[in-house]
């Protein structure tokens, strides 16, 4: 095959595989029966019951085959990512060089728009992650659904995100991201909804993408912006083209053009705006935490391999733009440059601390995501690229390998929860919850698991010792330290404002992510059970534990090594081991950028291949520090002294009344419907009663009174005038009412339609004999 | 200018007329055979059709075909003749001489914009057909009169004699009025009908005074200063040889346009040529149809008021009828009006796209809430058309489908919906996913593409219009005495993305009060799934949206090729 053999052509077919395994169990395998609603208990608690009404439940053989499609699909994705990047490693020279095909799609003016692939290092770093995150997402699920009735349609939808995630990945061009993009947003709709019965859930699914379609529209106007200047959207010709990175830095907005701003400085913006939205950053993070009301799988596959990540990436792709017509790495920055650097460190800093509170296992997990893409978002705003990037990927696999833990542990409490029920005192149970219904994820339920679930605790342990940055062990370490080391460099050497704000706000951010993570570690797994349900809590035998526990050993593996990959050359002792010669994921991504002798002769561009910082131990320091004293902090107060049942957190009493302001994420959703929600509806509602209703009806309505009052004072002549004519004229039309009636019923419209038949038989005649006496 | 023998377009006329006389004399009580004859025709009518687009296709695409021959002109370089390019875009054509002395011919044809068109009404005819399968009441009047609507709608994208034209577009009011008023929601019908009726034939009143005008303005410039414009066309083969100065013939219209007949000042006001006098009632005039602000408001009432199959063919092409006549008749024939008056109309575009979607916001009935979003839909439509380039221009063309498509889709939605729960108020419904999964999948599809969602057909029509809005930033200036306006198009595409924002709100809204949340199992107890003929509804118009698309190579290309006479026309390159 031809496709197989050519290199440049192997990157199309790396999304083909969940996109086929989409269509393949959404149009063949998705074959449902019909089973009473009633029978509540096959299912799992997420699904209402519906006395006297047939419900859709997947067929057991579909169940297995759609399975097996899915896996197979993300399967063959992974073999063409290894593939594909076994011929990108016999390239000369990765970055320069890249793998690239194109095919025309659409036609717009006098040029066809041409979509495509492209591996290039950042191309590269992505297909080492997201197949290997998303397969263990897969494996998982197959536990984790087991007992949904619409786990073909899980599948189905999943494996549709899996695709246009991998589309995004190796696109070459911003519309190609952008259709992978929104096909993203789409499917987290979908799935974050999965259980459309709860009304918490499909609520979560509208509020997360209509806040990501916000910001997706304004990306929309930056990537049309972008296109009219440079009549190109390909990465190549734009990012890795310092002629074309000139041009939008010197040009001057049509918009805007007042505020001595460049092209590339609103475009920029309005393309940030988009990642501000996806990847879930102030203002617009408020969708994420309410995102995990999905499936947790979904949560992974959301906070970790895909979605978020996918903004962030978007962003490293077009870093040269940002930096046009600036020089991070000397302290000048550009306003996309700033703009990212600000809402970055604020986010960390503000996600981290609204982590501090939460008492929903999942909800800690998911502002310690918002507050991590703070970290990247920031890096990125300072220059600090690479370090961006790798974070990203270290990120993405102790925080799948986070999410997976804890719903193993949401899914053993559920199973404890039906053992209490069935083999327990139903009396006793009862009165421990109160009479409410019991939430599993509540960690104040929890307690010990250590015992009853041990690999769960492991690996859970190993991927929150990686989001604290536990030195030298931990991936998380690697990757947030490099930030820290980037932002001191400028710091130090050119007194950046930007910089020390970056970095005093992200040294806080980890002291209390460190914290928040022992926090729930302890909470969750120390002590003694805090209720009947973790007393037996487990994940039960055979197939569901097996696949929901597999992913954890093997992402624990890369939480823990991921980051060696990317040890800087001087750092003492382990950069003599790890990087000999040359930090390898660094000297790996710089190539991604253009060259420093192609964009030397533009005043506008900096030079992108700027060294990397030096061994300093203030930033070293600083992040064993912090690290270090997080975690010490939180075993003091939460390991030392486990929770007991009944006992309140002892950081309520310590925040004081902060507590409750952080509990609801500082009052924003109330705001934010309070600002933006309530006026447009009541703006709507104006417009509806005031101006539709009111003015442009009123005014017909007015008109047509007039033609009424017009008609009845020539009604009034008529009778005086014509009358004595007219009277012949309608006894004729009776008479020949009277004739035509005989034939139909006597309906006038029929009188119309006969006449109106009349006169197109003519028409038609006059077509069909004329054919030949047509002149040409 | 082809020797022109009988047109498969005058089967397509034909065969719904036929039939529709054919159902009348049937018995009332045979409903079966009446259905049988109904789906028949329109499925006959949607096969001829897409044998008419693919034919069209190819006649465009194919190695020397219409592309490859525009491409050849501009290469060349020089001036380009728009009348030229229109008749060289022309296919499928038929004339026959109707009124020799007044100029008036039975001429039909297809060009790149009208030919999806035809398409999209071959579709819509057969989901409305299949979608009215279950009417009780006088089934035998109602299937005839909608097949005299899909006649007349036909003839209106087909026509390239404007009294052609006149004569379809009024064939299309009539038996709407009949069906909205006879079959639709007793509520509202007959204020409904009346209104829709109303609006559309004063704003077609309109329209007509200045084709009129404008054929007189012809001829007199034929018999005068163009004679000599005149002769050379008919003997280049622009225009049959048989024709007189004084015709109703669009190609000759646009001749005159071209060569400057409408320039002159009338009223004896200096500035004001005859064209930019007349651009804004014939361009208005069939806007109207189209739903342009402040003209819109017949079109929600009707759509509400109108049984599902007339929802459907109204929303999803006769509102198309009103965009398309404004282009064919309006910019095409008056284009030094529309460099005139554009620039301004773009402002009411730009409400229509916000205000409608605001409106469909707020509204508790689920058919209002589509009814609305229609308004800001076609607002887009319209905004392409201001923009004056190809890109912008094309995107409103591929609007037209995408949206005649999707809108058909969603009203097929509501109907199935309503049939079953009886109520269209959005909350007291919900769970409808659990028991009609089909119909809220197409929901979502439909809604995803009203929210211009990449894979589907709303974003390759949406993409196009904003890149055309920025581009024309630069070109467009708007004059109004000592007032001037310039690079505004940029700041309007900005704002008419807050409607795509509102709009991705109320289509979630809608989708998850409806079709998602707890179903009401002992309220909606009889509510079951669809049958076929609702599946096949559902496919038809879903699956276009689909692969428009995934690829809009499809489409897109022979749209262009039907704008670029335009472009010519409007003095761009």
């Amino acid at each position: 095959m031809d496709l197989l053999n050519d290199p440049h052509m192997l990157p199309w077919l790396i999304p083909a595989g969940p996109l086929l395994a989409f269509l393949l169990i959404s149009l063949i395998t998705n074959k449902s029966k019909l089973v009473a609603g009633n029978s509540h208990h096959d299912f799992n608690a997420n699904h209402g019951s519906y006395p006297g009404l047939m419900v859709p439940v997947v067929h057991p053989a579909s169940r297995v085959i759609s399975v097996i499609v899915g896996l197979l699909g993300v399967v063959a994705a992974l073999v063409f990512s290894w593939l594909t990047l076994a011929e990108a490693s016999q390239l000369h020279h990765l970055g320069p060089e890249v793998l690239a095909s194109d095919i025309a799609w659409m036609d717009t003016g006098a040029t066809a728009f041409h979509i495509g692939v492209l591996i290039d290092p950042a191309t590269v770093i992505m297909l080492i992650m997201v197949p290997i995150a998303v397969l263990m997402i897969f494996i998982y699920s197959i536990g984790y659904m087991a007992h949904d009735p619409r786990q073909a349609r899980f599948f189905a939808l999943i494996s549709l995100f899996a695709g246009a995630m991998l589309t995004l990945v190796v696109a070459d061009n911003l519309l190609l991201l952008f259709v992978g993009w929104e096909i993203m947003g789409a499917c987290s709709y979908l799935l974050i909804g999965f259980w459309f019965e709860k009304e918490s859930a499909y609520k979560a699914a509208i509020k997360a993408f209509t806040t990501t379609r916000v910001a997706d529209v304004v990306m929309l106007l930056g990537i049309v912006y972008l296109y009219s200047i440079t009549g190109t959207l390909n990465f190549r010709d734009i990012m890795y083209n310092p002629e074309a990175l000139d041009l939008l830095a010197t040009t001057t907005p049509i918009i805007f053009g007042g505020w001595t701003v460049s092209a590339a400085s609103i475009i920029g913006i309005f393309l940030i705006i988009g990642t501000v939205g996806k990847s879930a950053q102030f203002p617009l993070h408020v969708w994420l935490p309410d995102a995990m009301e999905g499936p947790t799988p979904v949560s992974a596959m959301i906070h970790a391999a895909a979605m978020v990540s996918a903004g962030i990436f978007s962003l490293i792709r077009l870093y040269p733009l940002f930096a046009a017509g600036g020089d991070p790495h000397h302290g000048i920055m550009t306003e996309p440059l700033a703009f990212m650097a600000v809402v970055g460190a604020f986010t960390a800093l503000l996600a981290a601390t609204m982590a501090l509170v939460q008492n929903d296992v999942k909800a800690v997990l998911a502002y310690s995501t918002i507050s991590q893409l703070g970290f990247m978002m920031a890096a990125l705003g300072i220059g600090a690229y690479i370090a961006a990037a790798f974070h990203l990927i270290t990120h993405a696999f102790f925080k799948a390998l986070l999410f997976m833990a804890a719903g193993s542990v949401i899914h053993g409490m559920e199973h404890g929860e039906h053992h209490a029920h069935e083999h327990g005192d139903h009396g006793h149970a009862e009165g421990h919850h109160g009479g409410e219904h019991f939430d599993p994820q509540d960690m104040r339920n929890m307690g010990g698991l250590r015992k009853t679930m041990p690999v769960t605790f492991w690996t859970f342990l190993i991927g929150g010792l990686s989001l604290a940055g536990m030195p030298i062990i931990t991936a998380g370490f690697w990757s947030k330290d490099e930030i820290l080391a980037d932002a001191w460099l400028v710091l130090d050497k050119y007194g950046s404002g930007a910089h020390a704000l970056v970095f005093a706000l992200l040294a806080v951010a980890a002291f209390m992510t460190a914290f928040y993570t022992m926090r729930q570690i302890s909470l969750t797994f120390a002590g003694e059970a805090r209720s009947e349900a973790a007393k037996h809590a487990n994940l039960g035998q055979g197939i569901v534990s097996f696949t929901m526990t597999l992913p954890l050993l093997i992402l624990a593996v890369f939480a823990l090594g991921a980051g060696f990959v990317g040890v800087p050359t001087d750092f003492p002792v382990f950069g003599a081991i790890f990087s000999p010669e040359y930090n390898n994921f660094k000297h790996l991504m710089i190539e991604a950028l253009p060259l420093t002798e192609a964009t030397a002769a533009f005043a506008s561009l900096p030079d992108y291949h700027a060294k990397p910082p030096p061994f300093h131990i203030v930033p070293v320091a600083t992040s064993f520090l912090v690290a270090l004293g997080g975690l010490w902090l939180g075993y003091l107060i939460y390991w030392r002294k486990p929770l007991k049942a009944g006992e309140t957190d002892p950081i309520v009493s310590f925040l004081g009344p902060l507590h409750a302001v952080l509990q609801n994420r500082y009052y924003l959703d109330e705001i934010y419907i309070a600002v933006f929600v309530k006026p447009s509806q009541w703006l709507a509602a104006q417009v509806i009663v005031f101006l539709d209703r009111g003015i442009i009806d009123s005014f017909l309505h007015i008109i047509a009174r007039i033609f009424t009052w017009l008609g009845d004072l020539i009604k009034v002549l008529n009778l005086w005038l014509i009358d004595g004519v007219g009277d012949g004229i309608p006894i004729a039309i009776f008479s020949f009412g009277g004739w035509l009636r005989r034939m139909q019923s006597g309906r006038v419209q029929q009188y119309l339609l006969l006449v109106l038949a009349a006169a197109v038989i003519i028409g038609l005649a006059l077509v069909l004999s004329a054919g030949a006496a047509t002149t040409a | 200018m082809e020797a022109t023998g009988f047109s498969i377009l005058t089967a397509i006329i034909f065969i719904p007329i036929i039939a529709g006389v054919v159902i009348l004399f049937l018995d009332r009580k045979n409903r079966d055979l009446v259905r049988g004859i109904g789906v028949t025709a329109a499925a006959a009518v949607l096969a001829l059709s897409l044998a008419v687009y693919f034919g069209y296709d190819n006649f465009v695409k194919a190695e020397g075909g219409l592309i490859d021959r525009q491409q050849a002109l501009l290469e060349a370089g020089g001036e380009l003749s728009g009348a030229q390019m229109f008749a060289d875009a022309l296919a499928f054509e038929q004339r026959i001489v109707w009124v020799q002395s007044l100029g008036i011919a039975y001429h039909v044809g297809v060009d790149g914009v009208s030919a999806p068109m035809v398409l999209l009404t071959g579709m819509v005819a057969v989901a409305g057909v299949l979608i009215s399968w279950n009417i009780q009441d006088r089934l035998r009047e109602f299937m005839a009169f909608f097949m005299f609507l899909v006649a007349g709608v036909y003839g209106v994208f087909i026509a390239v004699d404007l009294f052609l034209l006149f004569f379809f577009y009024e064939l299309a009011i009539f038996p709407m009025y009949l069906l909205i008023a006879g079959w639709g929601w007793v509520k509202l019908r007959e204020y409904a009908a009346m209104k829709l009726t109303l609006y559309i034939l004063v704003g077609s009143v309109f329209a007509l005074v200045g084709a009129v005008a404008m054929y007189f303005a012809a001829g007199a410039f034929f018999t005068g200063a163009g004679a000599e414009v005149f002769q050379a066309a008919v003997a280049n083969g622009i225009l049959p040889p048989d024709s007189g100065a004084y015709s109703w013939s669009i190609l000759q219209f646009t001749l005159a346009a071209e060569h400057g007949a409408f320039a002159f000042d009338i009223l004896g006001i200096e500035g004001l040529s005859f064209a930019r006098f007349w651009f804004p009632f014939m361009f208005m005039g069939f806007g109207v149809l189209a739903g342009i602000f402040p003209f819109h408001n017949w079109s929600p009432d009707g759509h509400v008021a109108a049984p599902t199959a007339v929802s459907m063919i109204h929303a999803g092409v006769l509102m198309k009828v009103g965009a398309f006549a404004a282009l064919r008749a309006g910019m095409q024939l008056l284009p030094d009006g529309a460099e005139t008056h554009l620039p301004w109309m773009v402002f009411l575009t730009l409400i229509n796209v916000v205000y409608g979607a605001l409106i469909a916001f707020r509204q508790r009935d689920f058919k209002y809430v589509i009814g609305f979003s229609s308004v800001s839909h076609m607002g887009l439509v319209s905004m392409g058309w201001a923009t004056m380039n190809l890109t912008g221009m094309t995107g409103a063309g591929l609007q037209m489908f995408s949206h005649g498509a999707m809108t058909a889709l969603f009203f097929g939605v509501v109907g199935m919906v309503y049939d079953r729960a009886h109520t269209r108020d959005i909350p007291s419904l919900g769970g409808f996913m659990k028991v009609m999964p089909w119909v809220g999948v197409a929901f979502v599809i439909g809604g995803l593409t009203s929210m211009g969602m990449p894979g589907l057909s709303g974003f390759i029509a949406e993409f196009p219009i904003f890149q055309g809005m920025w581009a024309a930033s630069e070109q467009i200036t708007l004059q109004f005495g000592a007032f001037q306006l310039s690079n505004y198009y940029s700041v309007i595409v900005i704002l008419s993305a807050l409607g795509i924002v509102i709009t991705a709100a109320y289509v979630l809204r809608v989708a998850g009060q409806v079709f998602f949340g707890e179903f009401d199992a002992e309220r909606f107890h009889d509510v079951g799934n669809i049958q076929m003929t609702d599946r096949i509804v559902l496919i038809l118009l879903g699956a276009p949206l689909i692969i428009i698309g995934i690829y809009p190579p499809i489409m897109a290309p022979m749209i262009e090729s039907g704008i670029r006479p335009l472009i010519a026309l409007l003095g761009g390159g």
